[in-house]
C-alpha cells in the first residue's frame, strides 16, 4: 500500500515540479485576485448603479458557480469565441475571478465594520474619497480582513487541484499520471496528499494563530 | 438551447443526491467527531484533531481519487457515485465537526455553570440546555456549508459521476459550444443555491423569533 523508498525517490522530482506549478497558480491567482476583490468591493459599495450591478454580477457568478465550472468555462468555453488560452493562463484567470469574488465579500464586510466616525472624521479634515480610503479606511479594514484572507488563500491552494481537469500538469495530474503509468494509484496519490497536507496543515495552524492575535487586537 | 437544457438537467438528480447524501452523512458523523474533539480524554481529543486537520488539509478532488482509483483499483471495487459519496461525506464530517465546535464555543459559560447549579448531569446539560442553543448558532453556517458542498460535488465529475458538471462536459465535447453550455451549468448551480439560502434565512428568522420571545 505504501510507496517504497525507490518509488518515492523516482516520483518525487515529478511530484515536486507539479507542486511548484500548483504554488505558482496559487500565488498569481492571489496576487491578481485580491486587488480585483478590492475593486469589486468598492464597485459593490459604489453610488453609480451601473458599476454596482456589474460588480454584483461578477461577484455572484464568481461565488455562485463552482470553481471547476469557471475553469472549464474559461478553458473550454472561451475558444468558441476565438480566444484560446493556455491551461496555465486559464487556470490563473478562473481562480483569480473566484478569489476576487470571495475576497470582495471579505473586504466589503471588513470595510463596513469600521466605525462610521472614521469616515466622518476623514471628511472633516478635508480628505477626498480616495485619500480617506487609502490612509484611513483600508489600513484598518485590511487588518480586520487579514485572517479571513489568509484562510481563503489555503482554499485557493487546494483549489488549484481542480486544474487537473484542464490538463495543467500540477500536483494531482502528476500523481494521477504516475498512477496510470505504474498502476500504483494508491501510493502515488497518497504521496501527493502528503505534499498537500504538509503545506495546508501548517498554514492552517498559522491562520488560527493570526486569528487569535487579531481577536486580541480587536478587544484591546 | 432547450435540448441543451434537457441534457444538462439529467445531471440534476445526481447533484442533488450527492449533495444531500454527503451533507447528512457529514452532519451525523460530525457529532461523534466533535464529541471526541471536545473529550476530556487527551489521546481521543488529539486523534480527532489530527483527523480533522488531515481531512481538511487535502483537496476534495484528491480524496475522491484516493478512494476511487487508489482504494477502488487495489482493495475493493467501488462505484463512482459511492466513492464520491464516501469522499465528500468524509470532508463534510470534518467541516461539520468544526461548525458544531464553533457553535458550542459560542454558548456562554454561564449556561454550563447554571446547569451544574441546577444539578443537571453532563448529558442532560448538553442535550437540554447547550445543544438547542448551539443548533441555532450552527444553522446559518451549516446552510452556507451546504451550498458550498453543493458546488464541491462538481469535482465528482472527474471520476465519472454523471452530475451537472459531467453532463456539461459531455455536451460541450459533443457540440463544441462550450461557452453556452458551461454558462448554463454555472447558472444551474447558482439557481440551486437560491432555495437553500432562502430556507436558511426563513429558518433562522423563525428560530430567532423563538429566542426573542
Amino acid at each position: 500500500m505504501l510507496p517504497s523508498l525507490e518509488e518515492l525517490s523516482a516520483w518525487l522530482p515529478d511530484l515536486l515540479s507539479g507542486l511548484s506549478i500548483s504554488l505558482q497558480v496559487t500565488a498569481l491567482s492571489l496576487l491578481i485576485g485580491i486587488p480585483f476583490g478590492l475593486l469589486l468591493a468598492l464597485g459593490v459599495l459604489a453610488k453609480s448603479r451601473l458599476t454596482k450591478i456589474l460588480a454584483l454580477f461578477l461577484v455572484e457568478v464568481g461565488r455562485g458557480a463552482p470553481a471547476l465550472v469557471l475553469l472549464q468555462f474559461i478553458y473550454f468555453g472561451l475558444p468558441t469565441t476565438g480566444l484560446t488560452l493556455g491551461s496555465f493562463t486559464a487556470a490563473v484567470i478562473a481562480l483569480a475571478w473566484n478569489t476576487g469574488a470571495y475576497t470582495s465579500e471579505i473586504i466589503r464586510a471588513s470595510l463596513q465594520s469600521i466605525p462610521h466616525g472614521q469616515r466622518e472624521a476623514a471628511v472633516a479634515i478635508g480628505l477626498n474619497r480616495l485619500d480617506a480610503l487609502r490612509y484611513v479606511l483600508l489600513p484598518q479594514g485590511l487588518r480586520v480582513a487579514l485572517p479571513a484572507l489568509l484562510a481563503f488563500s489555503i482554499l485557493i491552494f487546494q483549489g488549484t487541484s481542480l486544474c487537473f481537469t484542464i490538463a495543467l500538469p500540477e500536483l494531482v495530474s502528476r500523481a494521477y499520471e504516475i498512477g496510470s503509468n505504474t498502476f500504483r494509484y494508491f501510493p502515488a496519490l497518497l504521496a501527493a496528499g502528503v505534499l498537500y497536507a504538509s503545506i495546508s496543515i501548517p498554514a492552517a495552524l498559522v491562520v488560527s494563530h493570526v486569528e487569535k492575535r487579531a481577536g486580541s487586537y480587536a478587544q484591546r | 438551447m432547450s435540448a441543451d437544457l434537457l441534457a444538462i438537467l439529467r445531471g440534476l438528480p445526481w447533484t442533488v443526491a450527492l449533495t444531500l447524501g454527503a451533507f447528512f452523512a457529514g452532519a451525523l458523523l460530525g457529532v461523534p467527531l466533535v464529541a471526541a474533539r471536545q473529550s476530556r480524554i487527551l489521546p481521543l481529543r488529539f486523534l480527532a484533531m489530527v483527523f480533522i486537520q488531515i481531512v481538511r488539509g487535502i483537496p476534495p478532488i484528491l480524496w475522491l481519487f484516493i478512494i476511487f482509483f487508489g482504494l477502488g483499483m487495489s482493495v475493493f471495487p467501488i462505484s463512482p457515485f459511492n466513492a464520491a459519496l464516501a469522499g465528500l461525506g468524509l470532508i463534510a464530517a470534518a467541516n461539520m465537526a468544526e461548525i458544531y465546535r464553533g457553535a458550542l464555543a459560542s454558548i456562554h459559560f454561564g449556561q454550563w455553570e447554571a446547569s451544574s447549579a441546577l444539578n443537571l448531569g453532563r448529558w442532560s446539560t448538553l442535550t437540554d440546555v447547550v445543544a438547542p442553543q448551539a443548533f441555532r448558532v450552527a444553522l446559518p453556517s451549516a446552510a452556507s456549508y451546504l451550498i458550498g458542498l453543493m458546488k464541491e460535488t462538481a469535482v465528482a465529475s472527474t471520476i465519472g459521476v454523471s452530475e451537472l458538471a459531467f453532463q456539461g462536459n459531455q455536451l460541450s465535447q459533443l457540440t463544441f459550444r462550450g461557452l453556452e453550455v458551461f454558462a448554463l451549468v454555472g447558472m444551474f448551480y447558482i439557481l440551486l443555491s437560491l432555495p437553500v439560502a432562502w430556507l436558511s434565512r426563513v429558518a433562522d428568522g423563525y428560530l430567532q423569533a423563538k429566542v426573542a420571545r
